[in-house]
């Protein structure tokens, strides 16, 4: 089990399919020649060259929409949205066509093509540079949607999501891409659905994904550490569909719940899990179940206005504190 | 084109006609639900090109007025009104409607609802093509009023990049849904729009299907022979609003009353006729087999089959048993 950096796993997962399968290709905006905005892309353009390696103009939409045409007829694609917040842009191709085709053809025709994108407040980059858009695809039916929180998931869900017949969108984050983690020497191939226990404990479930995932471990150190708490964390790396029985396993050992997002609460990820734990996990709650949600602002410029939209392990712990009582 | 070809066409186009009024029938007896828009008017469009191009081996992609694409391309008639009809036996299992057929088997790659959508994944298909090194080449009929979307220049742009062998047909009705097109478009002449990426065009007369097919050869010669893409402008003209729910009050009868005198079939069919190869009791006859054959077959086949079951509502919203959901271990 060697460590790598996430963006080498990235990396790591394109360049094994593309040897594979000639029919694998990745495109988007400055992965070629550049090698990729998070280096995501290194080296392929010279191993396969600009037919498989292609650097797009910047028409998020169309070039997303070539993608879905292309694996109409068989090929592969790994299609790159520089930034999450530019995949509005391509929105029409991915939930119009993409994500429907196979049911308006009565199973005729597949798109079985994937799309990665990071998205998530980095460092001051503003309004249209910090989206967070998990919500708008999961709840898009046909696209599956998974979202990797260390090295590991990021190579192993690309490798499964590149052979899936389904279309695939990855949710990255522009701060992981130089996190470290251990990925298998071997071949991994990561499930789409379900969910990972990311650390074990009987007081509390923590569920998290992708960013959200840290805190909530960063929080239930300091719970156990200084305030005697243990708490469970649930990796939900599979957004759509969620995994409900894992939802439900977790918190019948705990009775207790708290979701952590890094985006705003209206209609989103932790929305979801809160209908989850309202329908299938309401007698197992010993208390109330809560959000941490990011504020419902366009994310500022100012360091500390940013800091301050964002939630932390902090908040985690506060939340946790209060729900317990201790 | 000798004289059976000829012939044939006529026999497909009045097919094609009859066909749609009989679609306006069954919606106006509710038998047709959603949105309804048919092609009468601009029949010589798809059988002219198509007649240069190779039906069920290149691949074809259109927008929602597809009904007469898809059976050009060799989809059953019967399967493509079940569709209509909202029938398991439907050319999409019922799921689809009339701006979704589909006949993968035919290379008919799909009818799709968002106006400008299939510029891009013609581009794909294309590109696909290209990868695999087939003869086949990709055909994308849309209206004038598509190349208003950004997906129209994006997509030409990336085409021309790349040399993608993809011959794309503007069907130019004049009218964008109730908008004639000098009051939404700065050029009239589609075929202009497209030097700007250097992909080579031209205009042609969209009624006269033997002016179409000619025009078509070479637009489909140069993508075949690998030379890049094409732009095909055809100028036609809809006999019906846009779809079923427009009233058709915005255009001019004088204008409807010109363009009905260059209908396609009957241009055809007059020809024939004075060339001595048809009498007017053959077309007859030839009508009368048509209706009595979308009675006989074609309706009869959508009335009688079954409908969706209730039960498999949500077969064909993701792959079944895809082995790698579960990482491939299963």
């Amino acid at each position: 089990m060697a460590e790598m950096m996430f963006w080498e796993a990235v990396r790591r997962a394109h360049d094994e399919e593309m040897e594979r399968d000639p029919l694998v290709i990745c495109m988007g905006e400055d992965i070629g020649v550049v090698g990729g905005t998070y280096k995501a892309t290194t080296g392929l353009y010279d191993k396969y060259g600009p037919e498989r390696v292609i650097d797009t103009p910047i028409c998020e939409n169309s070039y997303t929409g070539l993608g879905i045409g292309a694996s109409f007829l068989g090929v592969r694609p790994i299609i790159e949205i520089m930034s999450v917040n530019f995949s509005w842009l391509a929105l029409d191709q991915i939930a119009n066509t993409a994500a429907k085709v196979r049911y308006m053809s009565g199973g005729q025709l597949t798109a079985p093509c994937v799309v990665r994108s990071p998205g998530g407040t980095a460092h001051q980059l503003g309004a249209q540079h910090s989206g967070r858009m998990e919500k708008v695809f999961m709840g898009i039916a046909g696209l599956r949607v998974v979202t990797p929180s260390n090295p590991r998931q990021a190579y192993g869900l690309i490798k499964s999501a590149v052979r899936c017949d389904d279309p695939v969108f990855i949710n990255e984050h522009e701060i992981m891409y130089n996190m470290k983690g251990e990925v298998p020497d071997e071949e991994y191939f990561h499930p789409l659905e379900g969910s990972e226990v990311a650390r074990e404990g009987r007081d509390v479930s923590l569920f998290g994904y992708n960013v959200s995932v840290h805190w909530c471990l960063q929080a239930a150190e300091i719970l156990a550490r200084e305030h005697g708490i243990e708490a469970e964390v649930v990796d939900l790396y599979a957004l759509s569909p969620l995994d409900r029985a894992g939802i439900r396993r977790s918190v019948a050992r705990t009775h207790h719940a708290l979701i952590a997002e890094e985006a705003e609460p209206a209609v989103g990820v932790g929305a979801e899990v809160m209908a989850i734990l309202d329908e299938e996990c309401f007698y197992e709650l010993d208390a109330p179940p809560v959000r941490v949600s990011a504020a419902t602002v366009p994310i500022p410029y100012n360091h500390t206005l940013e800091k301050a939209a964002i939630p932390n392990a902090g908040d985690i712990v506060a939340a946790v504190r209060k729900m317990l009582g201790r | 084109m000798d004289v059976a070809d000829k012939k044939r066409l006529l026999r497909e186009m009045l097919f094609a006609r009859r066909f749609e009024e009989r679609c306006y029938e069954a919606y106006v007896e509710r038998k047709i639900g959603g949105f309804l828009h048919l092609y009468p008017g601009e029949e010589a469009c798809v059988h002219g090109v198509m007649e240069a191009a190779r039906p069920g081996f290149d691949y074809v992609i259109t927008g929602y007025r597809d009904h007469v694409h898809a059976m050009k391309c060799g989809a059953d008639p019967r399967k493509v009104m079940a569709e209509l009809y909202g029938k398991e036996t439907g050319s999409s299992k019922g799921r689809g409607g009339s701006m979704h057929i589909f006949d993968v088997e035919h290379r008919f790659m799909g009818g799709y609802a968002l106006v400008g959508g299939p510029f891009p994944l013609a581009a794909g298909m294309a590109k696909a093509v290209q990868m695999k090194g087939g003869e086949e080449i990709v055909i994308c009929f849309l209206g004038d009023a598509a190349n208003n979307q950004g997906t129209f220049h994006e997509s030409l742009n990336m085409a021309a990049l790349w040399k993608l062998p993809v011959l794309y047909v503007c069907e130019n009705n004049l009218y964008g849904i109730g908008t004639r097109i000098d009051r939404s478009t700065a050029i009239v002449d589609q075929y202009k729009r497209v030097c700007g990426y250097g992909i080579p065009s031209a205009q042609e007369d969209g009624q006269d299907v033997e002016k179409v097919y000619a025009a078509a050869r070479i637009a489909v010669e140069h993508v075949r022979s690998r030379q890049g893409p094409y732009f095909l402008e055809l100028l036609t003209y809809r006999y019906r609003g846009h779809s079923m729910s427009d009233s058709n009050a915005y255009r001019p009868k004088e204008e409807e009353r010109m363009w009905s005198k260059r209908d396609p079939i009957i241009m055809l069919r007059d020809r024939l006729i004075e060339a001595g190869e048809l009498t007017r009791e053959d077309f007859q006859d030839m009508d009368t087999e048509i209706l009595d054959y979308i009675e006989d077959e074609i309706i009869a086949y959508a009335e009688s089959s079954p409908e969706p079951k209730p039960e498999e509502l949500e077969r064909y919203v993701l792959a079944e048993n895809d082995p790698w959901v579960h990482g491939g271990r299963h």
